[in-house]
């Protein structure tokens, strides 16, 4: 809502000396979003008078017709000679008033005016446009041609009212009231405590039989109706400047007059109406709902398809608007270019259900000043008086006649009362307002207010947002000021701090970052396309998505189901930008239908809901565990002066498994496996133990080159990803802390020969085992294979060291250890040692 | 050795002569003096002090001398020997003294020399901002509720009071999800599926509010950090993926004073002691009384205003930065979430971590927190 504050004092006696700034101030305390003042002529200077064209001589040898005028600007110019101009505008003629800038003014925008060469002539001065002068569109497509009667030497600035302060207001949906002046006075005048003087208030004629026949069929959709006619409107006549001005500064363009005092009293009263052609309306206006498939060509000429729920407003014919939404083209008020103009008009100012008008608004994506008025909900009780002042301007301004005939159909209803303790705005506010204030400040904002320690109050017609009694409280509290609201800082009971799962989820961030990864929070939207691309079988589990109805991107319909594919693209997005060595980590939510969704129920509002009912929402979603996920490529280690770097490799990818495992105090088991988009004779599935249970978790290793190609990767790019939230199931609670022996160590090393297929994994778990408790660690420390050893052999060399809690070891002691651990690691695995 | 000769009387014997032991000595002092390595050292010290030099030597002759002049010659024997044993430790010390200070010398090495062989990595900068502000709460007792991204209709919306047709619930605004018998197929695309399966990406952290309250007996004092969903498409200052924080507390007696209170301690936490908010009345379905809160700008402290020789890019010179909104819990959704709204009443808050980020570490481009370029984010280390 754009507010000239020039208007805005026709309601209000502001301070003389009160700048927009300081309204703007005054109003964003009382809770309306005044997000700019804009400052109409800011830097603007005469001389700018009205003048008389008196001849013309048109120029023909420039590319385009160029007009060198004489015009009378009286004494302005300071001899009283003809002003000669040069003008390019051609929507002019001989006797015309215009507007002349002359030189030594400044326009807006810092353009001086000065007499000066142009095609051929000397130009002291210009004929203004209403561009040139910041007025906004007129729809003049040229230079502003001014009605006769004003006088030539009259100052512009003033006739135009070129200098003002418009605030621009973002109205939240509770305050449809200041979608008008009338509202934002009342807000206004409680704000500097001075009087409102309330436009809506006019003498209104009683409603008689004599009106324009109505006939309202869904008093639920329509529950008022008003019905002026005003006849023998000169269709010849145009808005005066006053009007004009007003209408622009407030962001509507003037079309004609008939419409212009329709979107004038709209604006100052927050009424809605619509002025039909009454000679294109045949018989009686009715308003009743569409019925399914009808049609309706709207003002804007748009061929619309009804829906049943559309509310009408007919004639005999048919439907003739879109009713609080936009009025129809064949009962449209004729421009006086036209052959036949309007002369005769009926005015309708009605009451619309706000839930059908916003329906109908959206239904058609067809948002009006209308519609937006009458969907926040407008003042039902100024209805007459919105009509009456629209009677009163255009017989003002067009010349009319009033017909005695007033329609009224009215739905009786009651005024809303909502009764409240007199102390609730102090509670909710923590202040001690006291009855009076409360009392006082529920009369300003228009409420009836009785009673002692619980007031009854009736909240104004304009005020439909008004319905419980936090709403009163808030009214209260915002005009005593929120900025003198105390500070006080409640106490809470201790917490139990995070959870398990929470801190998990940050040690594993610390830990992975620790490690060298950098955290990517992608987006997670994915398609199909990218699962072909990362070699998901047709019946991966992963393939099934939850779809979105309207995402951003055709290409990304869904939600993730892996965390892959987001990583992965930032992967390949940094490589492009030029960094090559890279590890990225991610942590968060997959989504995971069930195969049991149903469509969520909407459960009551006015009760909690039951256990069962939330449980049957919940059911209705997708299983959304929390993931973690890493991808690598490029060095792992750089080369430089301290010798060669070293590329990233599957094994990098399984230790962040571990990494993050160890974050959990969780073991975890690797085994081979071969799984899309890995590498088939690189990859790792991860296994823990839930409740006992080996549970898979995830997989790690090198990815697949066709997946690398497929994905245009750098070559050996390698991923992890496994589900957190099993991980942290995997769990084992507290720590107990080990025991330190203090008997010294004795190692002992052992190389083994074994298959090359054999999974190092087994290898150890026997020598673990067969060592028995005198093991106190095992540590690989060296692989090879060779010709020696023989084809498909390989060699594990091993330390071992062994320790007693209670003593020294002795020499057989850890060498009968040892020697038990190879035989089990033999009989298991077909190892043997070395040179034996 | 042979037996003493009781027929030879010496009266002297010339390698015993005072005169001979000190020239025996002072030579192997000048000796060790000379010597300028260890080597050479050691070289002196077998040739002065080893059984054939002089000195030793000497002393064999003792037992030659009458025992009215052993006492005599021992004792000038031995103390010769005495300083000669003393100056070549001495020599020895400060040689080794010099051998260390060269071999340090020689292992210095060039401590500038760069080291990057597994580059640092960092946590995002929006996690770590969101943390931070959790553990403002979480240290005042609050706790860290969390819920699901993709959620029903009924969190978002309806026990928020937003009417069936409130403007938020279009289109325009919040992606639905398809009915799950669309989800199954390819071709399950269709503006005709809107929102028929109740369930949507979750626009704010609001609904874990609902669930909070739900699944707790009052008090509830939490805080609910998250990723909300919007349909905006990407650009410098949008992101249809984005992080909120929002607060809860339901108790007997809160009140817009405690609301104010704890806005004030989390700005002071996180941006300093002499730090506030103020309050702007505003509109939210879910609270009632509602505000917008505004933080004094961290950086002018409010001096930028109508200052022109102070202008602050922070605030454009406000003096205050735009945070959120916030405000009673609308006793309509206490109703929904199964809270008695005669007993208890409470205040939320919720803002955007994006935005804090951005006015915090002078983030200009919304694209830089969302693309994952390891430039921007590396630098933000483990912790904000």
């Amino acid at each position: 809502m754009r507010v000239p504050l020039s208007w805005l004092r026709e309601y209000v006696d502001l301070p003389a000396t009160e700048t927009g700034r300081d309204v703007q101030a005054k109003l964003i305390a009382a809770g309306l979003e005044v997000e700019t003042v804009e400052q109409l002529g800011e830097g603007l200077k005469g001389p700018l008078v009205v003048g008389k064209v008196l001849t013309i001589e048109e120029l023909t040898e420039f590319k385009k017709p160029i007009r060198f005028c004489t015009v009378d600007v009286g004494q302005a110019n300071g001899t009283g000679e003809p002003q000669e101009l040069i003008c390019g505008a051609r929507n002019f003629a001989v006797g015309d008033k215009v507007v002349v800038v002359l030189p030594g003014a400044v326009l807006p925008g810092g353009f001086e005016i000065s007499a000066r060469k142009t095609y051929g002539r000397t130009s002291h001065g210009m004929i203004c446009s209403s561009d040139e002068l910041g007025m906004g569109d007129d729809g003049s497509k040229g230079i502003i041609v001014l009605p006769p009667q004003h006088e030539v030497g009259t100052d512009a600035i003033e006739l135009l009212e070129l200098v003002d302060e418009v605030l621009d207001i973002a109205v939240t949906p509770d305050r449809g009231y200041c979608l008008s002046l009338r509202g934002v006075a009342r807000e206004a005048a409680i704000a500097y405590g001075v009087p409102l003087r309330d436009p809506a208030l006019l003498d209104v004629p009683a409603p008689n039989e004599f009106g324009y026949p109505v006939e309202v069929s869904d008093p639920l959709g329509c529950d008022r109706f008003t019905a002026r006619t005003v006849t023998g409107l000169d269709p010849e006549t145009r808005s005066p400047i006053w009007l004009r001005r007003r209408l622009q500064k407030a962001g509507m363009r003037p079309v004609s007059l008939a419409v212009d005092i329709t979107n004038y009293v709209m604006l100052e009263l927050g009424q809605p109406l619509h002025a039909y052609d009454r000679s294109r309306v045949q018989g009686a206006i009715g308003v009743r709902r569409a019925e399914p498939g009808e049609k309706l060509t709207t003002l804007d000429g748009v061929v619309r398809t009804l829906d049943a729920e559309d509310l009408l407003i007919t004639d005999d014919r048919g439907p003739i608007g879109l009713a609080g939404v936009m009025g129809g083209a064949n009962t449209e008020i004729a421009d006086h270019e036209d052959e036949a103009g309007t002369t005769e008009v009926v005015i309708e100012a009605a009451h619309f259900d706000p839930v059908s008008i916003a329906r109908t608004a959206r239904r058609h994506k067809l948002a009006s000043e209308a519609s937006k008025r009458f969907e926040r909900g407008i003042d039902p009780l100024a209805a007459s008086a919105a009509a009456q002042r629209t009677v009163d301007l255009l017989m003002l301004l067009a010349g009319g006649t009033a017909e005695a005939g007033v329609t009224e159909v009215i739905a009786p209803s009651a005024p809303r009362t909502i009764t409240i303790p007199a102390d609730h705005p102090d509670k909710v506010a923590g202040v001690a307002y006291g009855r009076e204030t409360v009392v006082r400040r529920l009369q300003q904002i228009g409420c009836d207010v009785y009673g002692q320690d619980r007031l009854t109050v009736t909240v104004p017609s304009w005020r439909p947002d008004l319905t419980d009694p936090n709403d009163l409280a808030e009214e209260v509290i915002r005009l005593e000021g929120y900025e003198n609201l105390p500070s006080t800082l409640p106490k809470p009971p201790a917490g139990l701090g995070l959870t398990d799962r929470q801190r998990l989820h940050r040690r594993v961030g610390r830990a992975l970052a620790g490690a060298g990864y950098v955290e990517a929070l992608n987006y997670p939207f994915i398609g199909t396309e990218v699962l072909d691309q990362l070699g998901l079988d047709a019946d991966d589990p992963r393939r099934a998505l939850v779809k979105l109805v309207n995402p951003l991107s055709d290409e990304e319909p869904a939600m993730r189901t892996t965390l892959l594919p987001g990583l992965l693209g930032a992967l390949r997005r940094n490589d492009g930008r030029g960094s090559h060595d890279l590890a990225l980590f991610e942590t968060g939510l997959v989504f995971r239908p069930t195969g049991e969704e149903h469509t969520a129920e909407r459960l009551p509002v006015d009760r909690r809901p039951t256990d069962e009912e939330v449980a049957g929402i919940n059911s209705a979603l997708p299983r959304q565990p929390r993931r973690v996920a890493i991808v690598l490529a490029g060095a792992r280690e750089q080369a430089g002066w301290w010798g060669k770097g070293r590329p990233a490799d599957w094994a990098d990818a399984v230790e962040a498994a571990r990494t993050v495992a160890r974050e959990a105090g969780v073991e975890l088991t690797v085994r081979a496996d071969q799984h899309a988009p890995w590498h088939p004779g690189r990859c790792a599935a991860l296994y823990v133990a839930v409740n006992g249970e080996e549970t898979l978790v995830g997989h790690a290793g090198e990815l697949h080159p066709r997946v690398i190609k497929a994905l245009h990767l750098p070559e050996r790019s390698c991923a992890m990803e496994v589900e957190l939230d099993l991980i942290e199931q995997a769990g084992t609670g507290a720590l107990q802390a080990p025991r330190i022996s203090t008997f010294p160590v004795a190692t002992q090393d052992v190389a083994l020969v074994v298959s090359r297929d054999v999974p190092t994994a087994d290898v150890e778990a026997a020598l673990r085992e067969g060592a028995g408790e005198l093991l106190e660690s095992i540590r690989l420390f060296d692989v090879y294979e060779s010709k020696q050893l023989g084809e498909g052999r390989k060699s594990l060399a091993y330390a071992l060291r062994f320790r007693a809690d209670d003593r020294t070891l002795t020499v057989e002691e850890a060498s009968a250890a040892r020697d038990a651990a190879i035989t089990l690691a033999g009989e298991r695995t077909g190892a043997v040692l070395r040179g034996a | 050795m042979s037996a003493p000769n009781k027929s030879y009387d010496p009266v002297e014997v010339e390698a015993l002569k005072p005169e001979q032991i000190e020239r025996m000595r002072d030579e192997a002092l000048a000796a060790f003096a000379a010597a300028d390595s260890l080597d050479a050292l050691h070289e002196a010290k077998v040739a002065h002090t080893g059984p054939t030099s002089p000195l030793a030597l000497a002393n064999r002759e003792i037992g030659a001398l009458p025992p009215h002049a052993k006492a005599d010659a021992g004792k000038r024997v031995g103390q010769a020997r005495g300083a000669v044993n003393k100056g070549l430790a001495a020599r020895q010390v400060e040689l080794e003294a010099e051998r260390d200070a060269r071999v340090l010398v020689e292992e210095a090495v060039d401590v500038t020399l760069p080291y990057d062989r597994v580059p640092a990595g960092a946590r995002h900068p929006l996690t770590t901002m969101m943390e931070r502000v959790a553990d403002v709460f979480v240290s005042m007792g609050y706790e860290i509720a969390e819920g699901p991204e993709v959620e029903a209709e009924w969190f978002n919306f309806d026990a928020l009071n937003f009417g069936p047709d409130h403007p938020a619930r279009q289109m325009q605004d919040t992606f639905f999800v398809q009915t799950a018998s669309n989800s199954g197929s390819a071709a399950g695309k269709g503006a005709d599926s809107d929102g028929e399966s109740g369930v949507v990406l979750r626009t704010h952290t609001s609904p874990v509010q609902a669930r909070a309250m739900l699944d707790r007996e009052p008090p509830v004092y939490v805080v609910c950090p998250g990723r909300v969903f919007r349909t905006d498409e990407l650009d410098a200052t949008h992101t249809p993926v984005f992080h909120q924080i929002e607060l809860l507390a339901v108790d007997e007696g809160l009140t817009m004073a405690d609301l104010k209170g704890t806005l004030d301690h989390m700005v002071q936490s996180l941006f300093g002691a002499d730090m506030k908010t103020r309050l702007r009345p505003n509109y939210f379905p879910f609270t009632e009384p509602s505000a917008e809160m505004d933080m004094l700008c961290y950086v002018c402290k409010g001096e930028s205003v109508g200052n022109p020789d102070r202008s602050c890019r922070t605030c454009s010179s406000e003096g205050w930065i735009e945070l959120g909104g916030c405000g009673m819990v609308n006793p309509r959704v206490l109703t929904a979430c199964g809270v008695d709204p005669e007993k208890y009443s409470g205040f939320a808050f919720g803002f955007g971590i994006e935005r804090m980020l951005m006015f915090r570490h002078n983030v200009e481009d919304m694209r830089d927190m969302v693309e994952g370029d390891v430039r921007f984010t590396r630098p933000f280390g483990m912790e904000i």
